[in-house]
């Protein structure tokens, strides 16, 4: 791998958020709006539930890592998409640059859009709700390792869909996270699933990342397990995804869909 | 032979886009492909970059072939541009450029930003948006782009396509100097004859997917019997 491409990859989608400032504040103002909302809705949980009591932090820390797996899965799609919407695809495929370069890049890009983006709103909630997702301590970080691989995985993807499928697949792309998010058990315990997609949802790294989210908060232990688990169920979901792509890259060579990429 | 095309063909579910094409490449030449819309220039293009896998045939470079390179060996050799293909419209100018020389490695980017900035005349626009620029400006920037790498093999597809006769006349005067200057191989895919019989030593004409006719200007017009190659191609695309 060639650092010096993967930086000036990484730097053409900086460079771009950089020239506009509505793009930042967009970054910041879905996140912040996601966690306001929720912060507010378990707030009131809290008051008027028996059941709920006591919960406002576990469903605020729910949401801003939901957010955080969106919101990194959207930026990866996103980066690929401004290739396409720019009419830059040409250019950039026949660039020296390896594929395995421009996935590099763009992983390691998104964590920067997605920070952008979640930061803001993460500070907000410990003056507004007394909710810190720092209280879960070292295991925040293999929870949000666990989470970003997950949400890149489903970033290559949708983008190795719109590689097979042309700009059409677009839409797929804001779809794909609604779709998984029932079965992640975000703010419910698996439990509640019927038993055939318990199975199903185990077979997922969200379960496993939430249920020990839950579990951290509510007793303050740390069960290893379940991050072992959920990090590498993630790491298999990332080779699936980079296979996917380079499938799809070396279909769209053999369909010649690369060559009139665009809007 | 620096470049050979070796029975090359693509097709896309039997229809053959490209069909059995052989031709070669002397280095420091210019080739001009031509023929109607769809006879498979831009598909011959993109299989001569990498876009595109041939159904059959093969890129011979320098006695290689092309799939044996490792990717980013083969692609810093080649560049490539086309009126339908942009830079990211929301960079500026200079961005794009910076961002293009580091991708291809260039040595001494400033240095070659400038130079060849100066001669394309782009200086003037470099830290606009390369989205508001004109089409004459962003023409220019792309082939700033395209030549940044110093390329031995350039594949320009339509370089002055809707352009205003101003700013073509200067974009062939460039090409015309650049070449003198410079070492370089180009393709020239066109449908501006006059363009053609100025900057190509050599033409091949394509119909259907597959080569017509082929020889420099001259022996072509000579051959069809016609006053100029704009004719001698109305003559091959009717026939």
């Amino acid at each position: 791998m060639n650092f010096k491409k993967i930086y000036a990859l990484g730097l053409r989608h900086l460079y771009l958020i950089m020239n506009s400032f509505p793009r930042v504040l967009d970054l910041i103002y879905w996140p912040t709006v996601q966690i306001f909302l929720w912060g507010f809705i378990s707030k009131f949980f809290t008051l008027n539930s028996e059941y709920y009591n006591n919960t406002v932090g576990i469903i605020l820390t729910a949401a801003i890592l939901y957010d955080f797996l969106f919101r990194a899965s959207i930026s990866f799609n996103i980066m690929f998409l401004e290739e396409i919407w720019s009419r830059n695809f040409t250019n950039l495929f026949i660039a020296p640059i390896k594929i395995s370069e421009i996935i590099a890049a763009i992983t390691l890009t998104a964590i920067l859009r997605t920070l952008i983006g979640l930061v803001p709103a993460v500070l907000i909630t410990i003056p507004l709700f007394g909710v810190s997702i720092l209280k879960l301590g070292i295991p925040l970080i293999f929870l949000l390792l666990a989470l970003y691989l997950f949400g890149i995985t489903l970033g290559l993807l949708v983008t190795s869909g719109l590689l097979r499928y042309g700009p059409s697949f677009e839409n797929i792309a804001w779809a794909t996270l609604f779709f998984l998010a029932p079965l992640g058990c975000i703010y419910y315990p698996i439990e509640i699933l019927p038993d055939f997609l318990q199975i199903i949802a185990k077979l997922l790294p969200l379960v496993h990342i939430f249920e020990e989210m839950r579990n951290i908060l509510m007793t303050g232990l740390v069960d290893y397990m379940n991050i072992i688990k959920s990090i590498f169920i993630s790491i298999i979901y990332f080779s699936f995804g980079i296979m996917i792509f380079y499938i799809s890259y070396f279909g769209a060579k053999k369909r010649g869909t690369l060559i009139n990429m665009g809007e | 032979m620096f470049i050979e095309i070796k029975k090359l063909s693509k097709s896309y579910n039997g229809y053959f886009a490209v069909d059995n094409i052989n031709f070669n490449m002397e280095r420091d030449k210019t080739i001009g492909l031509l023929g109607p819309n769809g006879c498979g220039k831009t598909t011959t293009i993109g299989m001569m970059l990498g876009l595109v896998t041939p159904t059959s045939g093969a890129i011979v470079l320098e006695n290689k072939n092309i799939n044996t390179f490792k990717r980013d060996e083969i692609l810093k050799r080649f560049n490539f541009a086309s009126p339908y293909v942009e830079l990211p419209k929301k960079l500026t100018v200079i961005q794009n450029l910076e961002i293009y020389g580091r991708l291809y490695g260039v040595d001494d980017l400033k240095t070659r930003i400038n130079d060849i900035a100066s001669d394309l005349d782009i200086k003037n626009f470099f830290n606009r948006k390369t989205g508001e620029l004109s089409s004459g400006q962003k023409n220019r920037v792309s082939l700033a782009k395209s030549l940044i790498n110093k390329p031995e093999i350039l594949l320009l597809d339509e370089p002055t396509a809707s352009l205003d006769p101003d700013i073509g006349d200067f974009v062939r005067n460039y090409i015309q100097e650049y070449k003198k200057k410079n070492k370089i191989t180009i393709l020239l895919a066109s449908h501006n004859m006059s363009e053609v019989e100025r900057l190509c030593d050599s033409v091949i004409m394509m119909k259907n997917g597959k080569i017509i006719d082929n020889g420099t200007c001259v022996e072509l017009i000579k051959k069809h019997g016609r006053n100029n190659l704009e004719e001698t191609f109305l003559k091959l695309a009717r026939s």
